[in-house]
C-alpha cells in the first residue's frame, strides 16, 4: 500500500448564496487524507459534509464558491487549477460516487457506454477496447453477466447494480482517491452490505484511499480508520474511529451515539434524544454552534466559539472537554 | 366522548382479550399493463397471502426491504388500497366487506402516519386547518370553540406550541412536521395507528425525539401500533413483536427479543447480519452473511420459497413447495422455512 499525504485541506471556507443572503456552508475546515486510508465524514443534512466533498472536486453548485483556504492533492493546489486541469484530475485521479444511483446515470445511453466514458476521454481507448475494459470492470465490481449488462440501459439495473456501475466508472482510471457521498443511503440494508463489502475490497486490494460521507454511525464504525464529525459547517471532532466511538469528546458526537437504538443492546430504555433541531445556517447562534442543544453547556459556550484542539487521543471543539471534564462522568453527576 | 362511542358500530362479541386487528389470507395485487390497449400482462404480488394478529396496546413491527409489500399491507388493513381477497377484522368486525358509511365510522378508530412529512401535509392549509379538518369530517367538535381547544390540545400533546395554529407547513422543520402528522393522526382519537416509516426521512438527531414521542403517546392513550420500517434497530427498540416480510409474504414472526437473539429464517439472519452496529470494535470483527443477488421480482415470484434464489441454505425441496409459516421453537416464534437456522 502506498504511503504519504494524498490530500490536505487547510482553512477551507465555502460560501453558498441562499435566499436570505450568504451562508458559510463549510467554515474553516482543515484535514488530511493519507494514501490508502479510509476517512469517514459524519454529519446531518446541512452540516457541510457534502459541500466539503464538492469543494474538493470543484463541483459546487453555481451559487457556491470556495472563498478561502487551500486544497492540496498530491502537492498540487486544486483551487488554482484551470477547469481543464481540474477535469483531468476528476477523470483520472479522484473519483466521486453519489447517493442516488437512480439519477446519476443518463437513461438514454447504454450503461456500458457511459461507464466507458472516462476511458475514452482520458485514456483515449477506442470503442472496442473500452467495451472490453467495461466488461472486466463490471466483473470486478460484482455485476454478473457483465457483457450482456453493459449493453443494457440504466432502467434495467436495480439500485444496487447501478451503484456498482457508478463505482465501476469511478474506478475505471485507477484513481488514488475515491469520494463516496452517502453511497448506500438510497439502498436496502442487504444491498448496502454488498456495496460496503465491495468498497472495503477495493481499499484492501488496490489501496484506493476513500472519503466516506455518511450520516450512519454504524457504517463509519465498520469502514473507517479515522472519522470527522461535522456540525454547522465546522469540524467539531476528529480522531481514530475507535477513540471517537469509545469516548467521544464533543457533546454532539456523545449525544448522537446515545440517541440511536442499537441492535446489540438487549434492554429497552428510553432513547436519549437530542433536543431542538439542526441549526439554521442563516441564523447561527453566537459561541459554540451546538450550545443551544447541548446537555453540558456552560456560560462560556454562548459567548466564545471554541477552537478544534487536542482532547485525549482526538481533536474536539468544546470548552467543556478542553478543560479536562469527562462527558460520561458529567452526565452521571448532572 | 360518550356520544361518539354510541354512534360506533356495535362490536358486540369483541373483548380486549381477542386480537384488535386480525388479518387472514390477505392479498393485494396491482395490475401490470402494457401495449397500446393497456392490456394487463401480469400482477405485482405486493401482498400475497398474509395472516397476522395485533393485540390491543402492543406494537407489531413490520420489516422488510423496499418493495416487499410492507407499506401496501399497512394500507390494505386500513383499506386505503383495496385488497383483492382475504379478511381484515378490527375489533371483531370484518372491514373489507363493510359498506362505505359504516367504514367511515370505523375509520375514527384508525389512523396512519406517513414517512414524508414534507409531502403528507397540504402546503396551502394552516396547521390549525389541517388538524381541524379531521375533526370536521368525523363531527368530533360541536362548536368552533371546542374545535379550537381540541387543536390546541393536539399540538400540546405532540410537543408543539398552540401558538403555531396559524402557521403553514413550510415554516416548520422536518421533525416538527412529523409532529404535526402525528397530531393529525391523534385527532380522531384512534385506538390503532399504522406508522409507515415515520422516522426514515428525519435527521438522525431528530429520530429519537419522534420515537420517544410515539412511545409516550402509546402509553398515555393505550394505542396499538403497526410500526413499518426498514431500519431493524429502530423496529427492535419500539416493537413487542416483529413480522419480517419478503416479496409479499410474512416469513418470520416472533417476540422482538427472540427474533434478534435467534432468528430462524435465513432471510432474517442475513438481514440482521447486514445491519451495521455503531461500535468499531464489534463491527470490524463481525461475521457477515452477505446475501447475493437482488430481491426477487414480485411480478413473477420464484416457485416454492421466494427467498430460495438468494438463500445459502436452499435445497431442491425449497423450489417444490412453499413452506408454511409454522411455530418453530417456543409457541410465539413462527417461521416459514424447511431448513430453519439453529
Amino acid at each position: 500500500m502506498p504511503h504519504g499525504r494524498l490530500l490536505e485541506l487547510t482553512g477551507v471556507e465555502t460560501q453558498l448564496r441562499v435566499k436570505d443572503g450568504t451562508v458559510r456552508a463549510v467554515d474553516g475546515v482543515s484535514f488530511s487524507v493519507d494514501a490508502g486510508e479510509t476517512l469517514g465524514i459524519v454529519g446531518e443534512s446541512g452540516s457541510g459534509k457534502s459541500m466539503t466533498a464538492l469543494s474538493i472536486m470543484r463541483l459546487l453548485p453555481r451559487s457556491g464558491a470556495i472563498a478561502a483556504g487551500s486544497i492540496k492533492f498530491k502537492g498540487r493546489e486544486l483551487t488554482e487549477l484551470s477547469e481543464d486541469e481540474m477535469e483531468a484530475i476528476r477523470g483520472t485521479e479522484i473519483a466521486m460516487i453519489f447517493q442516488d444511483p437512480m439519477t446519476s446515470l443518463n437513461p438514454v445511453f447504454r450503461t456500458g457506454w457511459q461507464v466507458a466514458e472516462p476511458l475514452r476521454i482520458h485514456r483515449h481507448e477506442d470503442r472496442r477496447r473500452a467495451e472490453q475494459s467495461v466488461v472486466s470492470l463490471f466483473t470486478q465490481v460484482g455485476i454478473p453477466d457483465a457483457a450482456r449488462r453493459a449493453a443494457q440501459f440504466p432502467h434495467m439495473f436495480s439500485g444496487g447494480m447501478r451503484q456498482r456501475a457508478m463505482i465501476a466508472m469511478g474506478l475505471s482510471t485507477g484513481p488514488s482517491l475515491l469520494i463516496a457521498d452517502e453511497p448506500t443511503t438510497a439502498l436496502d440494508v442487504t444491498i448496502q452490505a454488498q456495496i460496503l463489502e465491495l468498497l472495503r475490497g477495493l481499499n484492501r486490494d488496490h489501496g484506493t484511499a476513500t472519503i466516506l460521507i455518511t450520516h450512519n454511525l454504524g457504517v463509519v464504525a465498520g469502514m473507517c480508520d479515522r472519522v470527522i464529525v461535522m456540525y454547522a459547517g465546522r469540524i467539531v471532532e476528529e480522531g481514530r474511529t475507535e477513540d471517537v466511538f469509545a469516548h467521544p469528546e464533543h457533546p454532539y458526537t456523545w449525544s448522537l451515539l446515545r440517541s440511536i437504538p442499537r441492535l446489540d443492546v438487549e434492554e429497552h430504555e428510553e432513547l436519549r434524544a437530542i433536543e431542538g433541531s439542526p441549526p439554521n445556517m442563516t441564523k447561527l447562534p453566537a459561541g459554540c454552534k451546538f450550545h443551544p442543544r447541548c446537555p453540558f453547556v456552560i456560560p462560556r459556550c454562548a459567548q466564545e466559539e471554541p477552537e478544534l484542539r487536542p482532547v485525549r487521543e482526538q481533536l474536539a471543539r468544546c470548552w467543556v472537554t478542553q478543560q479536562g471534564t469527562s462527558l460520561d462522568s458529567a452526565a452521571a453527576h448532572g | 366522548m360518550a356520544e361518539v362511542a354510541a354512534s360506533r358500530p356495535a362490536a358486540a362479541q369483541w373483548t380486549p382479550a381477542q386480537p384488535l386487528v386480525e388479518v387472514r389470507g390477505l392479498r393485494t395485487w396491482f395490475p401490470v399493463r402494457s401495449g397500446v390497449v393497456s392490456r394487463v400482462v401480469g400482477h405485482v404480488h405486493a401482498v400475497d397471502g398474509v395472516d397476522l394478529t395485533i393485540h390491543q396496546g402492543e406494537t407489531l413491527g413490520l420489516v422488510g426491504e423496499s418493495g416487499c409489500g410492507k407499506s401496501t399491507l399497512g394500507r390494505s388493513i386500513l383499506r386505503l388500497v383495496e385488497p383483492m381477497s382475504g379478511e381484515v377484522y378490527f375489533k371483531g368486525q370484518e372491514l373489507l366487506r363493510m359498506k362505505p358509511g359504516q367504514m367511515r365510522r370505523m375509520r375514527r378508530e384508525m389512523a396512519i402516519i406517513f414517512q414524508d412529512p414534507f409531502a403528507s401535509l397540504d402546503p396551502r392549509q394552516s396547521v390549525g386547518a389541517i388538524l381541524a379538518e379531521a375533526l370536521e369530517i368525523h363531527h368530533l367538535a360541536a362548536t368552533a370553540k371546542a374545535k379550537k381547544e381540541r387543536v390546541a390540545e393536539l399540538l400540546n400533546l405532540v410537543g408543539l406550541s398552540p401558538n403555531f395554529t396559524a402557521r403553514y407547513p413550510h415554516e416548520f422543520s422536518g421533525g416538527q412536521r412529523q409532529r404535526i402528522g402525528i397530531a393529525r393522526a391523534l385527532a380522531v382519537n384512534p385506538s390503532f395507528i399504522v406508522c409507515d416509516e415515520p422516522i426514515s426521512a428525519l435527521d438522525v438527531s431528530i429520530q429519537a425525539q419522534i420515537i420517544n414521542l410515539l412511545e409516550r403517546l402509546q402509553e398515555q392513550f393505550h394505542l396499538t401500533y403497526l410500526f413499518i420500517a426498514h431500519d431493524l434497530s429502530v423496529v427492535k427498540h419500539i416493537s413487542d413483536r416483529i413480522a419480517v416480510m419478503y416479496v409479499g409474504k410474512v416469513v418470520e414472526m416472533s417476540p422482538a427479543r427472540d427474533l434478534y437473539k435467534s432468528p430462524k429464517h435465513p432471510y432474517t439472519g442475513s438481514l440482521l447480519s447486514a445491519i451495521p452496529i455503531p461500535d468499531p470494535v464489534l463491527e470490524k470483527k463481525r461475521e457477515r452473511i452477505i446475501m447475493t443477488g437482488d430481491v426477487a421480482s414480485p411480478v413473477d415470484p420464484p416457485s416454492g420459497c421466494r427467498f430460495r434464489t438468494r438463500c445459502f441454505k436452499a435445497r431442491p425441496r425449497c423450489a417444490e413447495s412453499e413452506p408454511p409459516l409454522e411455530t418453530v421453537n417456543l409457541g410465539a416464534h413462527q417461521a416459514a422455512c424447511y431448513f430453519p437456522l439453529d
